[in-house]
C-alpha cells in the first residue's frame, strides 16, 4: 500500500513537473474523476436536479482556474431516481467502477442510511449537502447540511419566543422515514425540556409523493382550535410539499393564526406554488437567497449565468437555497483539501478537511470542524414572501458548532463526536 | 374605495399634517417590542397616511434610506413621514421587514379602524376579520364602534369580538357574561379561548381560580363543541367524496377498457399521465401566445386532453392490443412494457422533473361553508367535473348507436358480428373512450396534484383497486367502490394516519375480494356466464 501511494505520488509529481515546465496539453489529458450522486427522476427530483447542475457548476469553474492540483475534474453523474437502493447501487458503480476520488450527492436521509455501508466498505468519500437528522457519523462522510441544533432546535426556540408567536402546541408533520421521525424524536424531547405537555404535541406521517393533504389540514385545523397558539413544524420532503403548500393556501390557514415551519422548504421546492396565501410561513435554513452580501451577489450572479449559459430549464428563473450552497461549499472545500494534502486518497483528504475554512454566500466564513466532520453554520429563519423568497426575521450572531449526537436522545451523553474515535470504538 | 375616502374626511376634520416621525421611525428601525409600540401610537393617531403606510409595511413596500422611511412602490416612493414624493430614487435602500407578530397587530389594527366605516361591507369584513383573532390593544375602538353599530348582522358580531377580549380582563360579571356570549358563537376561536380559561398548570391546579367562571367556561365549550362537531363531520365527508370523485375519475377509464372489454390495460395510469402533460402544454400555449385568457385554458385543455389520450389508446388498440384479445397474461405484459416506454417517452420530451401546471384563478382559494370548514375551488370543481363525465359516458353507453354496439360486443362477440355490428372498429372506439376518459382524468389530476412521468404509476393500483372492487363490468359499480373507497380512506386517515389508511385498505380489499371474487356488484344473467 505504502508504495503504491509513492509511486502514484512519484507518478503526480512528475506529472505537475511535466505541466509546469512543457505543456499545457498534458495538463488537459491528466483528469481526476468525481461522482455526482443525486436523483433526477422520481419524487426527490424537485430537490435535488439542481444540487447535481450546481456541483458541475462548481466543477466547471474550478476546472477554468486550471482544475485541482493540474488535473481537470471530470464529473460522472448517475441517477438513483429516487430509488434508495437503487443509491447503494449506484455508489457502488461509482466507487469501484469508476474510481471516483469523492462523491458529492444524496438528499434524504433514507438514501444515506443506504450507501453509507458501501463508502464505509470500499473507504470512498462522500459529501453530504442537506441538514439532516443527526444521530450519525462515519469517517467517510463529511456533512455540510445542518445537524439538528443548526436547524431545528433553533426554529423551534424561535416560535416559543413573542416575536414567533408564542406558540405552545405543536403539530410535527413530516413523510414518513428516518430524518422526520428522528428529528421529531429529538424536538418532542426538546419541547418535554421545556414544558409542553404530551397533550399537546401531536405527531403525523405522510409517505413519500402523497398528494392529498385535506385532512391533514383539517386535523391540524381541529388541533390548533383545541387551546394554546399553535404551530406546525413541517419535515414533508419531495414533491409532495407543492400539494401541501397548495392546500394550505385553499383552505385559509394563514401564517398569522397557525406559523408552518419547515426544514425542507426552499425557494427551489416553493418554485410554481402561489405564494400568496402562504404569506409569513416560515422556514429555518443556514442560507436564504433574499440574504443580502457581496458573497451572495456574486454567487447567485454565476448561478444565473451558468444556467443561461447551459440552457438549463429554470434559466428564466434561476433560485439558489441552503442546500446548494453547502454542495457547492462542499467541492470547493475538498478541493481545498486535496490541494493541502497533495493527494486524491482518501484517508490523506479526510485529515487535510480538519478546520478547512471557505466565505459562503451566507455570509459567514464556513469552517469545517476539525474533529467532527460537520460545518460550522449560521441559522436563520425566514417567512415566505408574495414573490416565493424569503425575509430573514431571525439569525444567530455567528456560526454555530454542529451537534450531530443531539442531547435530546437519550443515551448520547456517552458518544463522541470524532469519527476517528468512534472507528477505533466499534 | 369609500374607505379611503372616509378617511379622508377624517384627515380633513384634523389639523395633523405628519405622521409622528419617531414612531414612524421607531417602526422602521426599532427592535419587536418597540415596533409594537409605535404602531400603538400612529394607530391612536388615526391619520390616513398612517393606514397607507400600515398597508405598505405588511405588504413589503416600506424601504428605508438612511434615517428616511420610505413607501416604495415600482420606481415610485413616497416619505412614509410627511407624504411628499421622493425623486430621485435613492440607491442605497433596505427593506424594513415585517414579521408575523407585527402583520398580526396590523392586521387587528386596521380592521378595528375599518369597524367605523360608513360603507357596511367594508364594516362587515373587518368585525369578520377581527372574530378570527384581535389584539387586545383594539378593545376601544371596538367598544366605540359597538355603540355606533346599528346593522343587524354587524351588532352581534362586534359583542362577540368584545367579549373576547374582555375575558382576559374586567369584573367576575363581566367576565362570565362575556363567556355565555361565547358560547352562542361556531367559530374554532372561541374554542381556543374557554379551553385556555379551563387549563390546569402542572401540579393539576387550575390556571383559572374562580369556580363559577370555570363553570361557565365549562357549558359554553359544550355548545361551541357542539356546534363544531357539524364542521368537522362535514369537512370530513367532503374530504372523502373528493377522494372518491378522484378514484372515480382515473378508474372510469379502466371501467371501459377493463370492465367492458376485458383488456387488462396496464398503460392506464399512463394515458391519464398523457392527459394531465397535454393540460400542461395547452397551459404553456395559453401562457405565451393568450396571456389574457390564461384563465380559461382549462376550458381547451379538456378536449385536448380527451382527444390525445384517445388517439394515444387507438393507435395502441390498433397496433398491439387486438392482437392479443383472450390472452390477459400477455396484455398484461404487453401494456406494461408499453407504459414503461411511455414514461421514457414523456421523460426524454419533457425531463424526468415535474412540470409546474398552474390552478387557473376561479380554481385558487376557496369557500367558507361553516366557520371551521373550507371547501377548496379546485376540489369542489373536480367533484362537479366527475359527475358530469359519469353522466356523460352512462348517456354515451345507454343511449347512443355506439353504447349499444359496445355493449353488444362486449356481451357476445359473434352475436353482435353476425348482425353487422363491425366488431373490430367498435373495439377500437371503445377503447379509444376509455383512454380518452383517462386523458380528462389526467387533466382533472393536473389540478391537485403534481405531474411527472410517474403521474400514472400512482393512479393504476387504485383504479384496478376500485373496478376489481365494484365488480368487473359494472358502471354503477365503480361508483360505489369509488365512494366506499375514497370516505373509508378519509376516515381511517382521520383516525389513524395517512400511512395506516393505506395499508388498512389495502387488506380490507384483499379480504374482501377473497370472499366475493365478484366484486360489490356482480354480473347476473347469461352474460355472467360466459
Amino acid at each position: 500500500m505504502k508504495r503504491r501511494t509513492f509511486i502514484r505520488q512519484l507518478a503526480l509529481s512528475a506529472a505537475v513537473a511535466a505541466a509546469l515546465g512543457a505543456s499545457s496539453v498534458y495538463a488537459q489529458q491528466k483528469t481526476v474523476k468525481i461522482g455526482v450522486l443525486h436523483s433526477l427522476s422520481g419524487t426527490m427530483a424537485i430537490s435535488e436536479t439542481v444540487l447535481k447542475d450546481v456541483v458541475l457548476m462548481a466543477v466547471d469553474e474550478i476546472n477554468a482556474k486550471g482544475g485541482v492540483m493540474g488535473a481537470k475534474i471530470e464529473p460522472v453523474v448517475v441517477d438513483p431516481a429516487s430509488n434508495w437502493p437503487l443509491f447503494a447501487e449506484k455508489a457502488r458503480q461509482l466507487i469501484s467502477q469508476d474510481k471516483v476520488a469523492v462523491v458529492f450527492g444524496c438528499w434524504t436521509s433514507v438514501s444515506r442510511k443506504s450507501v453509507l455501508p458501501v463508502f464505509e466498505e470500499l473507504n470512498g468519500l462522500l459529501f453530504y449537502p442537506v441538514q439532516y437528522e443527526g444521530e450519525e457519523i462515519s469517517k467517510n462522510v463529511f456533512y455540510t447540511g445542518a445537524a439538528p441544533n443548526q436547524q431545528a432546535i433553533p426554529a423551534v426556540e424561535y416560535l416559543m419566543s413573542k416575536d414567533g408567536g408564542g406558540a405552545k402546541r405543536w403539530v410535527l408533520l413530516g413523510t414518513d422515514y428516518v430524518y422526520p421521525r428522528t428529528t421529531n424524536k429529538i424536538l418532542r424531547a426538546f419541547l418535554k425540556s421545556k414544558g409542553v405537555q404530551e397533550a399537546d404535541i401531536m405527531e403525523d406521517y405522510t409517505p413519500f409523493g402523497h398528494s392529498d393533504y385535506q385532512t391533514i389540514i383539517a386535523k391540524i385545523k381541529k388541533f390548533a382550535s383545541e387551546g394554546k397558539k399553535t404551530a406546525v413544524v413541517s419535515t414533508i420532503n419531495g414533491d409532495s410539499n407543492v400539494p401541501f403548500y397548495k392546500e394550505l393556501g385553499n383552505q385559509g390557514l394563514k401564517a398569522t393564526d397557525v406559523p408552518v415551519v419547515a426544514f425542507s422548504v426552499g425557494e427551489e421546492e416553493l418554485r410554481g406554488v402561489d405564494t400568496k396565501p402562504l404569506v409569513g410561513h416560515l422556514a429555518a435554513w443556514n442560507y436564504f437567497m433574499s440574504i443580502k452580501n457581496p458573497e451572495n451577489d456574486a454567487w447567485k450572479k454565476k448561478w444565473a449565468d451558468y444556467t443561461k449559459a447551459k440552457k438549463l430549464p429554470y434559466a428564466d428563473k434561476p433560485l439558489t437555497n441552503d442546500p446548494m450552497e453547502a454542495a457547492y461549499i462542499g467541492v470547493y472545500m475538498w478541493k481545498q483539501a486535496v490541494e493541502k494534502a497533495k493527494s486524491f486518497e482518501v484517508a490523506k483528504v479526510t485529515a487535510a478537511m480538519a478546520g478547512q475554512t471557505f466565505k459562503a454566500p451566507s455570509g459567514i466564513t464556513s469552517k469545517m470542524d476539525e474533529k467532527n466532520h460537520h460545518l460550522h453554520k449560521a441559522v436563520f429563519i425566514g417567512e415566505v414572501k408574495g414573490d416565493g423568497q424569503f425575509n430573514v426575521v431571525w439569525k444567530t450572531k455567528g456560526p454555530v458548532k454542529a451537534q450531530p449526537w443531539s442531547p435530546f436522545i437519550a443515551g448520547n451523553e456517552k458518544k463522541v463526536d470524532e469519527p476517528a474515535l468512534m472507528a477505533t470504538k466499534k | 374605495m369609500r374607505t379611503v375616502f372616509f378617511l379622508l374626511m377624517l384627515v380633513l376634520a384634523r389639523p395633523c399634517l405628519a405622521l409622528d416621525a419617531a414612531a414612524v421611525g421607531k417602526l422602521a428601525f426599532g427592535d419587536a417590542d418597540e415596533r409594537s409600540a409605535a404602531l400603538a401610537v400612529l394607530v391612536a393617531e388615526g391619520d390616513p397616511k398612517m393606514v397607507a403606510l400600515l398597508e405598505a409595511l405588511s405588504a413589503g413596500d416600506v424601504q428605508t434610506a438612511g434615517e428616511r422611511v420610505l413607501i416604495v412602490k415600482g420606481d415610485e416612493a413616497t416619505d412614509a413621514v410627511t407624504g411628499a414624493k421622493v425623486t430621485p430614487l435613492p440607491k442605497e435602500r433596505e427593506d424594513v421587514v415585517a414579521n408575523n407578530r407585527l402583520r398580526r397587530e396590523i392586521e387587528s389594527a386596521l380592521s378595528a379602524l375599518k369597524l367605523l366605516s360608513p360603507d357596511r361591507a367594508a364594516r362587515l369584513a373587518a368585525a369578520q376579520a377581527l372574530a378570527t383573532g384581535a389584539e387586545d390593544a383594539v378593545l376601544p375602538l371596538v367598544k366605540k364602534a359597538m355603540a355606533q353599530e346599528t346593522d343587524p348582522a354587524i351588532k352581534p358580531m362586534l359583542e362577540l369580538i368584545a367579549a373576547t377580549l374582555e375575558l382576559k380582563g374586567g369584573t367576575k360579571e363581566s367576565r362570565i357574561a362575556a363567556i355565555r356570549r361565547l358560547g352562542d358563537s361556531n367559530s374554532p376561536n372561541t374554542k381556543t379561548l374557554l379551553m385556555a380559561l379551563l387549563e390546569k398548570d402542572r401540579e393539576g391546579r387550575f390556571a383559572e381560580t374562580d369556580e363559577d367562571v370555570r363553570a361557565a367556561a365549562q357549558a359554553s365549550l359544550r355548545a361551541v363543541d357542539g356546534k363544531l362537531v357539524w364542521g368537522e363531520m362535514g369537512g370530513l365527508l367532503f374530504a372523502g367524496v373528493s377522494l372518491g370523485s378522484i378514484l372515480l375519475l382515473a378508474a372510469l377509464g379502466l371501467a371501459i377498457t377493463y370492465g367492458l372489454m376485458g383488456v387488462i390495460n396496464m398503460a392506464h395510469g399512463e394515458l391519464i399521465m398523457i392527459g394531465a402533460y397535454t393540460t400542461y402544454v395547452v397551459q404553456n400555449l395559453f401562457r405565451a401566445h393568450l396571456p389574457q385568457a390564461f384563465d380559461w385554458y382549462l376550458v381547451c385543455a379538456l378536449p385536448a386532453a380527451f382527444a390525445v389520450s384517445a388517439l394515444v389508446g387507438m393507435v395502441l388498440e390498433r397496433v398491439v392490443i387486438r392482437w392479443l384479445y383472450g390472452r390477459p397474461l400477455e396484455t398484461l405484459l404487453a401494456t406494461w412494457g408499453i407504459s414503461l416506454g411511455l414514461i421514457q417517452m414523456v421523460r426524454t420530451i419533457f425531463g424526468a422533473q415535474n412540470v409546474g401546471v398552474e390552478n387557473p384563478s376561479w380554481m385558487s382559494g376557496g369557500i367558507q361553508v361553516l366557520s371551521n370548514v373550507v371547501l377548496p375551488w379546485n376540489r369542489v370543481m373536480i367533484i362537479a367535473f366527475a359527475a358530469l363525465v359519469l353522466v356523460g359516458m352512462w348517456m354515451l353507453l345507454t343511449r347512443t348507436r355506439l353504447g349499444l354496439f359496445v355493449r353488444g360486443v362486449t356481451q357476445n362477440r359473434e352475436m353482435a358480428s353476425c348482425v353487422g355490428v363491425p366488431t373490430a372498429r367498435v373495439d377500437t372506439l371503445a377503447f379509444g373512450l376509455g383512454a380518452g376518459i383517462a386523458g380528462l382524468a389526467g387533466c382533472a389530476l393536473s389540478q391537485i396534484g403534481n405531474v411527472g412521468p410517474d403521474l400514472g404509476q400512482g393512479y393504476i393500483v387504485d383504479s384496478f383497486m376500485v373496478v376489481v372492487f365494484g365488480g368487473v363490468g359494472q358502471l354503477a359499480g365503480t361508483v360505489y367502490a369509488a365512494l366506499t373507497l375514497g370516505f373509508a380512506n378519509k376516515f381511517l386517515e382521520a383516525w389513524s394516519g395517512a400511512v395506516i389508511a393505506k395499508i388498512a385498505v389495502l387488506v380490507f380489499i384483499i379480504i374482501f375480494i377473497q370472499r366475493r371474487p365478484q366484486g360489490l356488484f356482480a354480473l347476473k344473467g347469461r352474460a355472467a356466464e360466459t
